[in-house]
């Protein structure tokens, strides 16, 4: 078995003394593992970062084998954002929600290619906390839990929306809420890519995108609770003034 | 296959436990070991009793000594008001040995990781936290690993001393001496250009 793609690197471990095994989000190939031969060595560690896009050659004798990788680096990420405390969260947080919420070895082409491309706009970009909002919407449709926002659930307008509800996972109209509104989770403007994007405002839509990755996704999957990662960048954008 | 007695395999199965060593090289170590066994095999064996009732990790600053603080913490040339934080007892021992600093040190216990579940509750940050408002410490120099769990704890550490008075600052990250320049990854060119400085 072998085949050669290109991703994201999601998470590295030693293995041995001088090997690591790593976690990579490939193009075609799903999130994927494989053991790098001397990954742990001077010339590799730099590499094996998450974030960072790298080449790799996957081979096994049988498919269900973890196999091994041989890697080479594409962009070096991570290196980019060590100094930037908010753009290392976000890239944390990116990386780990990747590893937790997808299946192994399933194809998510859309999703790397968004992944990447966010990844790419880490640390200088200045909208995007608010792009990674919008990619967490986006986990959450490649994963089977996407919100509607389209459209009020009540009375089908597409206008006034603040809300969403917890139950559906679609928007409701603050004309429509009423007596439920503090039921309701907030739909704040730059969930729907429109307005200002102020660090408590994509809190306020981290809240929202949170709760159906906590609730929805997580007993999915076990019932494990969200990454760190996620949390201390939430932490840091709701601190944001 | 064992081709020796009992209690030789036994300590050959224990060596080839240690880094660096498989069961082949932990068979000819065993080997070595019987050979010299006066001149290396019983001092070393002595050694190792002595280390192992009397090894211990300072109270302080996480360092391992044989009291319960050790001899660069009790040393009194060392309160200079700088602590110098390492992940591991084997970072520490690696700044001591290139003498460049002459200040204590904090020992974290490792890195905030998001793949092995380590939180701020496993390391050794709280500590760090009261030794510094304790010891009048002017400046904590943050010598962590530039990773991504490495800087991510840095940033952590950063934030728990706001307010404390005391200037944080970090090791350099760029071109290492002897490094040329055609032979390092992008990453490492990208944050040294960052991080240039008057010639």
């Amino acid at each position: 078995m072998e085949w050669r793609d290109q991703g994201v690197l999601l998470a590295m471990r030693g293995h041995g003394e001088s090997a690591a095994i790593i976690e990579v989000l490939t193009r075609a190939h799903g999130r994927h593992a494989g053991v790098v031969r001397g990954g742990a060595s001077r010339r590799l560690a730099p590499l094996l970062q998450p974030g960072n896009q790298i080449a790799v050659a996957w081979r096994a004798r049988l498919s269900e084998h973890i196999g091994t990788f041989t890697v080479e680096p594409l962009r070096a990420r991570a290196a980019g954002v060590l100094a930037d405390r908010l753009a290392l969260a976000g890239l944390s947080s990116i990386c780990a929600l990747l590893a937790f919420a997808l299946p192994e070895r399933e194809a998510c082409p859309a999703l790397h290619d968004r992944s990447a491309a966010l990844l790419d706009l880490l640390p200088d970009t200045a909208d995007w906390p608010a792009r990674y909002l919008r990619w967490e919407l986006a986990l959450l449709e490649e994963t089977g839990f996407g919100l509607d926002l389209s459209a009020c659930a009540v009375t089908g307008a597409r206008d006034d929306l603040a809300y969403v509800s917890p139950r559906s996972g679609r928007a409701v109209s603050r004309g429509a809420a009423g007596e439920w509104a503090a039921r309701l989770l907030p739909l704040p403007e730059c969930l729907l890519g429109q307005g200002p994007a102020t660090g408590p405002e994509v809190a306020a839509g981290l809240r929202t995108t949170g709760y159906f990755l906590t609730n929805r996704l997580a007993p999915s999957l076990g019932d494990r609770p969200l990454p760190a990662a996620r949390a201390r960048l939430f932490d840091l954008l709701a601190r944001q003034g | 296959m064992a081709d020796g007695p009992e209690q030789i395999e036994d300590l050959i199965g224990l060596m080839a436990r240690l880094p660096g060593l498989g069961p082949r090289s932990a068979r000819r170590a065993v080997l070595h070991l019987i050979q010299k066994r006066g001149a290396l095999m019983a001092p070393l064996a002595a050694a190792m009793a002595d280390v192992a009732a009397t090894a211990r990790e300072c109270v302080r600053c996480g360092n391992i000594g044989n009291a319960d603080i050790c001899a660069l913490c009790r040393d009194p040339e060392r309160a200079t008001g700088e602590i110098c934080v390492v992940e591991t007892v084997a970072d520490l021992w690696a700044m001591e040995r290139g003498r460049a600093f002459s200040g204590r040190y904090h020992v974290l216990g490792g890195a905030l990781s998001a793949l092995d579940a380590v939180g701020p509750e496993d390391l050794r940050i709280p500590a760090l936290v009261a030794r510094v408002a304790d010891e009048a410490v002017r400046e904590v120099i943050l010598a962590l690993d530039a990773t991504v769990d490495g800087q991510t704890t840095a940033h952590y550490i950063a934030e728990q001393l706001a307010g404390s008075g005391a200037q944080v600052t970090s090791l350099a990250q760029g071109v290492p001496v002897g490094g040329e320049l055609d032979y390092l990854d992008d990453g490492t060119i990208s944050a040294a250009l960052r991080a240039r400085r008057q010639f």
